[in-house]
């Protein structure tokens, strides 16, 4: 499918549907609140002056643009198309999520409201959250499932010092899709003073459309750069796919340059075969979770299955419904890597490029690197440098047999 | 008229109001299910509202999301539930079941399917949490075409417009959630309860059923005096979830609970 303007225009439409997608699938007592933001944001997004306040804090806070940087020596070494990196890695609090986080910040400071609640997964939201409240003077809640807590020590450490109280959840698979019904169960009660901010382009209308304006920053940046550096748009992107926000990001501003192809990058575990992954687009269904329909990891009887990945931050049963709408008309790829690849795509851009990226974007960084070496040397493919990997090092030691 | 209507009805007629019990099918095991449903109907509940487990239950607190654990470890499936139900009715076809859950379970059993083989086994009511009207467009009208009713949730953030339209599309009574926060968890306020009741019933003709917060006789008797009918949950689960290893002693408990809490409505029509 060809994909206009126009037609991107009603995608979401008036309900929040990406064609069978999104939605808003929640209790009845959050309605109310979703109405309430969708009405405040459509109205905000026209408005000038929060269009300058959002611009100016990712100019002088989180350091924008980030640079597009042609990696020479990976392209040299892969021999095929010139592998460029979008540096998400070198924003602020070193990952995209913070173009979001500052944008719903704001939201919540014209809502008025003065407490902020977020989900985590390898806690780069959760980190970017508690940063932007600081600097606000926002109460902040973490809630981060209490294997996640284990693995990524750092980043609680990192929020705590940043006064966020993050809450170990401890229910169901402990991990990211449990942080999230914890912080819905906590928006349940606290809804009238409290602002969730959702780190996906994932849950209920309007979520998928506000985080995917916030981090649209990312494509947008990305296109003028290529065209101004490489001389052309880039022939292929490649971005990891957890809930999916910086690739929608990075994917959005090119949707209509048909000769731009897209590939989403899920975590495939220890192998799709197995069925410990954390890859929904490839090998998951339908179904509806967290207030939104889209591709889910479940049972036959519609339980929500348990994912495995490497990466915190992948490791999550759905994926944002736009995600599922463009796979469904084709008009991005996903693919997984296992593990083991995204552990070689991690050792492999610190090595040549001296560039060490988070686990979940080690995963894109794999692939690219398979795709690049099938494609000409006058092809550019961009990778969505997501994050940097300091909070993965002790990850990486243990894997190595190395106590930190 | 639909079984639940009917009970309604009659309730009304005769000045009583409705008990309706919550449990989660399938805890603390799937064999036991059919036979507390019948503790509960004599323990006096008019309608039972019974509950599929879900793996995430992002509306319930602790209590409930550990029953959903305690039901899932047994494998227990919406078909399983539905099969509970057409066992129940061998013995009880007056008490209307409602079905409680999540969409996720219906949506992977197949919307038609499900509504089939709900109303071949005998269940008259469906709830599902996470399913506003807005939504509902496709499942609702299969719902409707086999007269099993379509139960939605009110809550105190509902705004009159909605209120209204929700109402529309409900039958058998409406369900008005009596607090901000997840099942199980907050402190019921029976004033502001009885001026929200007292409203939607100027907004619909539906009986309306209140829930959450409920946990004895002296809450249920304080929200029948402004409702029609009184749901209780999570003080039941917790009783299963207390009583589980011993299934006469859960009976007893279960019974005990609840006996008091009819008594106490049946009350009020005297």
């Amino acid at each position: 499918m060809k994909l206009t303007e126009e037609m991107l225009s009603g995608f979401p439409d008036a309900r929040g549907h990406f064609g069978a997608y999104g939605g808003r699938f929640v209790s009845e007592t959050l309605f109310d609140s979703l109405m309430t933001l969708e009405k405040e944001y459509k109205r905000l997004k026209n408005d000038p002056d929060f269009q300058a306040s959002f611009d100016k804090d990712l100019a002088h806070y989180v350091g924008r643009p980030s640079p597009l940087y042609l990696a020479e020596r990976l392209t040299r070494e892969t021999g095929g198309a010139q592998i460029w990196l979008k540096r998400e890695d070198l924003n602020h609090t070193g990952a995209h999520k913070v173009n979001n986080t500052i944008g719903q910040a704001l939201l919540a400071s014209f809502l008025g409201k003065k407490r902020i609640i977020a989900e985590t997964g390898a806690g780069q939201h959760g980190v970017a959250t508690a940063t932007v409240c600081a600097r606000l003077g926002l109460e902040c809640h973490v809630f981060m499932g209490a294997e996640d807590v284990q693995r990524q020590s750092l980043n609680v450490y990192r929020m705590k010092l940043l006064g966020a109280t993050v809450h170990a959840v401890q229910s169901g698979t402990k991990t990211l899709k449990d942080a999230m019904n914890d912080a819905m169960r906590d928006w349940v009660a606290n809804v009238d003073d409290t602002f969730y901010i959702i780190g996906t382009v994932a849950g209920p209308h309007p979520y998928p459309l506000l985080v995917r304006d916030f981090q649209s920053v990312i494509g947008r940046e990305t296109r003028q750069q290529c065209l101004s550096q490489a001389g052309k748009l880039p022939d292929a992107l490649v971005a990891c796919v957890g809930g999916g926000s910086n690739a929608i990001g990075m994917f959005y501003p090119f949707l209509t340059d048909e000769s731009v192809q897209m590939y989403g990058v899920e975590a495939g575990g220890l192998g799709i075969e197995t069925g410990q992954h954390a890859a929904p687009l490839s090998a998951g269904r339908p179904g509806v979770l967290h207030g939104n329909r889209t591709y889910l990891m479940e049972d036959e009887n519609g339980q929500i299955a348990s994912t495995h990945s490497v990466s915190a931050g992948l490791d999550y049963p759905g994926v944002g419904p736009e995600h599922s709408w463009l796979k469904d008309i084709g008009r991005a790829h996903y693919v997984s890597v296992t593990d083991d690849e995204a552990l070689d795509g991690f050792r492999k851009l610190t090595r040549v490029e001296g560039i060490m990226p988070a686990l979940e974007t080690a995963h894109a960084v794999a692939y690219a690197i398979k795709l690049a070496a099938t494609m000409d040397k006058d092809q550019v493919v961009v990778i969505n440098v997501s994050g940097r990997g300091d909070k993965d090092i002790q990850t990486i030691a243990k894997l190595d047999g190395i106590e930190m | 008229m639909s079984r639940i209507e009917g009970v309604l009805k009659s309730l009304k007629a005769q000045g009583r109001k409705a008990l309706i019990p919550y449990i989660t099918a399938g805890d603390p095991h799937p064999d036991q299910t059919v036979d507390l449903m019948h503790t509960l109907v004599a323990a006096g509940a008019d309608i039972i509202e019974l509950g599929v487990p879900f793996s995430d239950p992002m509306a319930d607190g602790p209590v409930i999301q550990l029953a959903c654990e305690r039901a899932l470890v047994h494998g227990t499936s919406l078909r399983q539930v539905v099969a509970m139900v057409k066992t129940f009715r061998e013995k009880d076809d007056k008490t209307p079941i409602v079905l409680m859950g999540y969409l996720n379970p219906m949506e992977a059993m197949g919307y038609e399917q499900f509504a089939d083989t709900a109303k071949a086994a005998g269940v008259d009511g469906i709830l599902t949490v996470d399913l506003p009207p807005e939504e509902a467009d496709e499942v609702a009208p299969l719902f409707t075409e086999r007269d099993l009713d379509a139960i939605f949730l009110l809550a105190p953030t509902t705004t009159d417009d909605r209120i209204r339209s929700i109402s529309q599309h409900s039958s058998g009574y409406v369900y008005y959630v009596s607090f901000k926060g997840v099942t199980g968890s907050g402190k019921i306020d029976i004033d502001e309860v009885a001026s929200k009741v007292a409203h939607i019933h100027e907004l619909t003709a539906l009986p309306v059923g209140v829930g959450f917060g409920i946990r004895d006789a002296e809450t249920a008797a304080a929200v029948g005096r402004v409702s029609d009918g009184v749901i209780v949950g999570s003080v039941l689960v917790d009783t299963i979830a207390r009583n589980q290893s011993d299934p006469d002693q859960l009976k007893r408990a279960l019974t005990d609970l609840l006996r008091p809490m009819r008594e106490a409505l049946d009350n009020l029509a005297s």
